[in-house]
């Protein structure tokens, strides 16, 4: 599932000696390519990114500037109580099949039984006090024992708890469902105190994502607090590799409309998948304390079609095309099947002259 | 039994030997203390104080969610003479606070006032002991706490990183508590932790000692009241659960000072490994503050409902189910660490079977309560009032439980409504319960029942005004340990701040109560609840002499000076 699985899975498997080796080597050396991403400030990193894209300037010249969603397209963002008093009670409106199925276990099964659990308390203290009280029963009952009703009180819990599990096992077990191979691979980097998203399957270029001041959210329509200036765009329907880490401590990458936190913890990498159902903008936050500015490290992501998410990120500096890619591949390897053929036909003639020169000793 | 009792009482009274009265000078009483009722009362002082600054700096922190913005931090900043109130300073005080909060009332309020406290004053009354099994040591626990509490404060006023003061969260995650917080208060903060924790292991190995094996002739474990078997289940989880707290914040401290990597990735340690040690610890630690609660809640709703306790074998059973399941169930705090999807379902499941020995707690209570004759005075409201407000924060940990579900409400507002329903509604009602219980016997002086009621009342308006918005903001999406927040989450802080002035208010009348006690209060009687106050303490003058119990009392079968059990019917 994760480094960390993997590196107790070898703790198991190998020797104590060869695990804490590879303990200390290997994330040392993944880290240490890791480590040197937050040390390039956020100016560093777009001029980075520029001159690779001057390096190949097939699309810059005439892909048109990307338009970004307005306000308009904001799904995933907390409810105020004025606007909709119900609605600022509850989750936030689901968009990921999962946050659907979690849901409905939420409002169906847990809502339902915790507030009957609750009201049955209440309303057996409710009674004891009017029927029970010194006034009404001068002389108690000295019951201290009553074997059918301990057990009943034991069973009945055992019971309902079952009919809970069951939904909330099989809800972990979409959740941890793998990705197919060919997902998209966007990595969120966590850094104190803004996002990076790093465009692992798109050229690898990282957009660095830091929150509006409260007048710029403002005056863009958006939500303060919550909005960004560069949004993680990604592909909407289709299944995200999601994968998290954290550059100096631990972030928490939380998104409350898609049902999705995972934390981001230096030295490891954590990956999920994720599937937005629904074009739109939704808001997020860092969800695990990371110092003096972890209440201003939003996430906004902003779900588009396969075709506005490849336009937007030909529009990023060294941002490639999955189709662009496949055609560089398949462009770099062109010449190869030639050469491997003219090897082959090379072979062929020296094994042919072997032959003619057996043939000829044969002869001789 | 009694030999021991005599041999405590020539080292420390150096004549006067016959009388059980004679008190020691001022600062030796109080300073140089033996005496398990003395060191009681100064538990209960000092939870007190430490609550008082614990809830003074809730209040900022309400103050400052009560609209979005940052508009109190900086003032705190220049109070507490920050040099600069820079927006990261503000950001960093804010984080300060909220360590500085969780750590005092976690382990200088609820511990201290329940275990040390309560604990001391009548585990060996409850028992017939005549003090603790170690005396001594019992003072040393109380000042090294006193210590500690010495030294959390002090990390307020040293750099801690951006600004002054730890800013780490009560949790202390590494790296944020070590490469990412340089200065000298961190490590005051880790230290502070180490001589509480220190204090509370050798607490808990006193009571345990005492426990075992200075029970009056008779005293079975089966015949022990409630209470004190909640204090020892207590004193085991504390004996298991703290060493492995020291070891892990002493890691941290090397970390931090000696070059160490046990919790940073670069030199091959893991910093998740920090969150496994710490809530070992921590998840046994929130049974450490609730099972004294439930047992004084258990002997005072036996006492005003004139019945023994129903199902004592299953309430003590209970609370030892409690305490072992509570050792296997640390990491469902960290669902979103990256657990791999069997760890998750383990961790669920496990977790979601503490519901169980809960459940049998609950409605064991309210079966005391079935056919009793219930009178309403003030430690009963109060019980009455934990039992409700305790089983709403048990189903929301229920919803949590579900690691599928807790992928949303993870460290959000939902776990802070949670966690305060069982904490600072569950913990907190069974402390006034337990202090409106043996108030008038700790001091002899009897307290009003009138205030005791408003008290109750505003008090229960306040914190559900408080924490039950937070259950929406958490659903919602808000985020724990935020300065601030999106317009759409003003409403419900601005009621939960609200509800603090509510709080806060009722707190006075608490304060007027026990100072008109203190000043005006009539005297108490020896058994001042009658006749459903059946353990030891009310055999026992009120308040109880200086040195109790100089002749073991026996407990016989038949005896009315027994435990709630003794009642049994003949058919049991």
């Amino acid at each position: 599932m994760n480094l960390g699985d993997i590196a107790r899975n070898k703790l198991q498997s190998l020797a104590l000696l060869v695990a804490a080796v590879s303990l200390a080597i290997l994330p040392q050396s993944s880290f240490a390519q890791e480590i040197s991403e937050p040390a390039t400030s956020v100016d560093e990193a777009v001029a980075e990114g520029q001159s690779v894209a001057d390096g190949e300037v097939v699309t810059e010249t005439d892909a048109p500037a990307f338009e970004h969603f307005g306000p308009d397209m904001i799904l995933g963002q907390p409810t105020s109580f004025e606007d909709d008093a119900i609605a600022s009670m509850t989750f936030q409106d689901q968009y990921t099949v999962n946050g659907d199925y979690a849901l409905w276990m939420h409002d169906a099964i847990l809502m339902p039984i915790i507030t009957a659990i609750s009201l049955f308390v209440l309303g057996l203290l409710m009674w004891v006090i009017l029927r029970y009280r010194r006034a009404k029963n001068p002389n108690p009952s000295k019951t201290s024992h009553n074997t059918l009703i301990e057990v009943i009180w034991t069973v009945v819990p055992v019971i309902i708890l079952v009919v809970i599990a069951v939904p909330s096992i099989s809800l972990i077990a979409k959740q941890y469902q793998a990705p197919p191979e060919d997902a998209i691979t966007i990595k969120a980097n966590g850094y104190q105190w803004y996002w990076g998203y790093e465009y692992v399957d798109n050229g690898g270029f990282e957009v660095i994502s830091n929150m509006l001041s409260v007048e710029e959210a403002l005056t863009a329509g958006e939500p303060h607090q919550l909005a960004v200036d560069n949004r993680m765009v990604v592909p909407v329907g289709v299944p995200i590799r999601l994968q998290t880490f954290g550059a100096d401590v631990i972030h928490s990458f939380g998104m409350p409309s898609l049902w999705f936190k995972l934390d981001a913890v230096p030295g490891r990498i954590n990956e999920k998948v994720l599937t937005i159902e629904q074009e739109g903008i939704y808001y997020g936050q860092c969800m695990e304390l990371c110092g003096a500015r972890h209440g201003y490290m939003p996430i906004t992501i902003e779900a588009r079609s396969m075709e506005d998410f490849n336009a937007w990120v030909q529009s990023q500096p060294g941002g490639m095309t999955r189709a662009q890619l496949d055609a560089e591949a398949a462009a770099a390897a062109a010449p190869a099947p030639e050469a491997d053929a003219e090897g082959e036909e090379a072979d062929a003639d020296a094994e042919a002259d072997a032959a003619d020169a057996e043939t000829a000793a044969a002869a001789a | 039994m009694a030999t021991t009792a005599d041999g405590f009482q020539a080292h420390t009274e150096d004549h006067a030997h016959d009388h059980a009265d004679h008190k020691p000078g001022f600062f030796a009483r109080w300073f140089m203390s033996t005496n398990h009722k003395d060191i009681g009362t100064l538990y209960l002082i000092f939870a007190i104080i430490a609550g008082i600054i614990g809830g003074a700096i809730s209040g900022l922190m309400r103050w400052e969610l009560a609209a979005p913005g940052l508009q109190v931090m900086g003032q705190v900043v220049s109070a507490l003479g920050g040099d600069g109130t820079s927006f990261d300073q503000q950001g960093h005080m804010w984080n300060v606070l909220i360590t500085a909060h969780g750590l005092i009332m976690v382990f200088f309020m609820v511990m201290p006032a329940m275990i040390g406290g309560f604990g001391n004053w009548f585990v060996p009354l409850m028992i017939g002991a005549p003090d603790m099994a170690f005396p001594r040591m019992n003072n040393v626990s109380f000042w090294l706490t006193v210590a500690g509490f010495f030294s959390l404060l002090f990390s307020l006023f040293v750099p801690g990183g951006v600004g002054n003061g730890a800013g780490i969260g009560w949790t202390a995650y590494a790296p944020l508590s070590t490469t990412a917080s340089p200065g000298p208060a961190v490590d005051f903060a880790i230290f502070s932790l180490h001589l509480a924790g220190a204090g509370s292991i050798l607490g808990a190995t006193n009571f345990i000692t005492t426990i075992f094996n200075m029970r009056a002739p008779g005293m079975t474990l089966h015949k022990m009241p409630l209470f004190v078997w909640s204090v020892l289940v207590t004193a085991f989880l504390l004996l298991l659960a703290l060493p492995v707290l020291a070891a892990a914040i002493t890691m941290l401290l090397t970390d931090r000072n000696f070059g160490t990597t046990f919790f940073t990735a670069a030199g091959g340690g893991d910093p998740v490994l920090y969150q496994h040690l710490f809530w070992f610890f921590g998840h046994p630690e929130v049974y450490i503050m609730i099972l004294p609660g439930f047992g004084m809640v258990s002997q005072i709703v036996a006492t005003f409902s004139r019945k023994p306790v129903f199902g004592y074998l299953g309430m003590a059973y209970a609370m030892v189910a409690i305490g072992v399941v509570g050792f296997i169930v640390w990491a469902h705090h960290m669902y979103t660490v990256g657990l791999s999807v069997n760890t998750k379902m383990y961790f669920t499941a496990a977790t979601m079977v503490i519901a169980v020995p809960t459940g049998i707690k609950i409605f064991s209570w309210i079966a005391t309560m079935w056919g009793g004759s219930i009178e309403f005075k003030s430690p009963m409201v109060w019980a009455m009032g934990f039992i409700f407000l305790f089983t709403v924060g048990g189903v929301t940990g229920v919803v949590l439980a579900n690691g599928g579900i807790d992928d949303n409400l993870h460290d959000t507002y939902y776990v802070v409504a949670h966690f305060h329903y069982v904490l600072s509604m569950g913990a907190v009602f069974s402390i006034f319960a337990g202090f409106y219980y043996w108030f008038p016997k700790m001091s002899g002086r009897w307290h009003s029942e009138f205030l005791s009621h408003l008290h109750f009342w505003t008090f229960f308006v306040g914190v559900n005004v408080i924490f039950f918005p937070m259950h929406f903001l958490g659903l919602q999406g808000m985020a724990r340990r935020y300065p601030d927040f999106t317009a759409a989450y003003s409403y419900w802080n601005e009621i939960a701040s609200y509800g603090y002035l509510i709080m806060a208010g009722s707190m006075i009348i608490f304060f007027v109560n026990i100072g008109y006690a203190l000043l005006a209060g009539r005297r108490a009687e020896d058994n001042y609840w009658g006749e459903g106050a059946t353990t030891l303490e009310w055999s026992l003058s009120s308040p109880p002499p200086f040195h109790q119990f100089e002749t073991l009392p026996v407990i016989e079968d038949h005896h009315s000076a027994d435990d709630h059990i003794s009642a049994k019917p003949a058919t049991a």
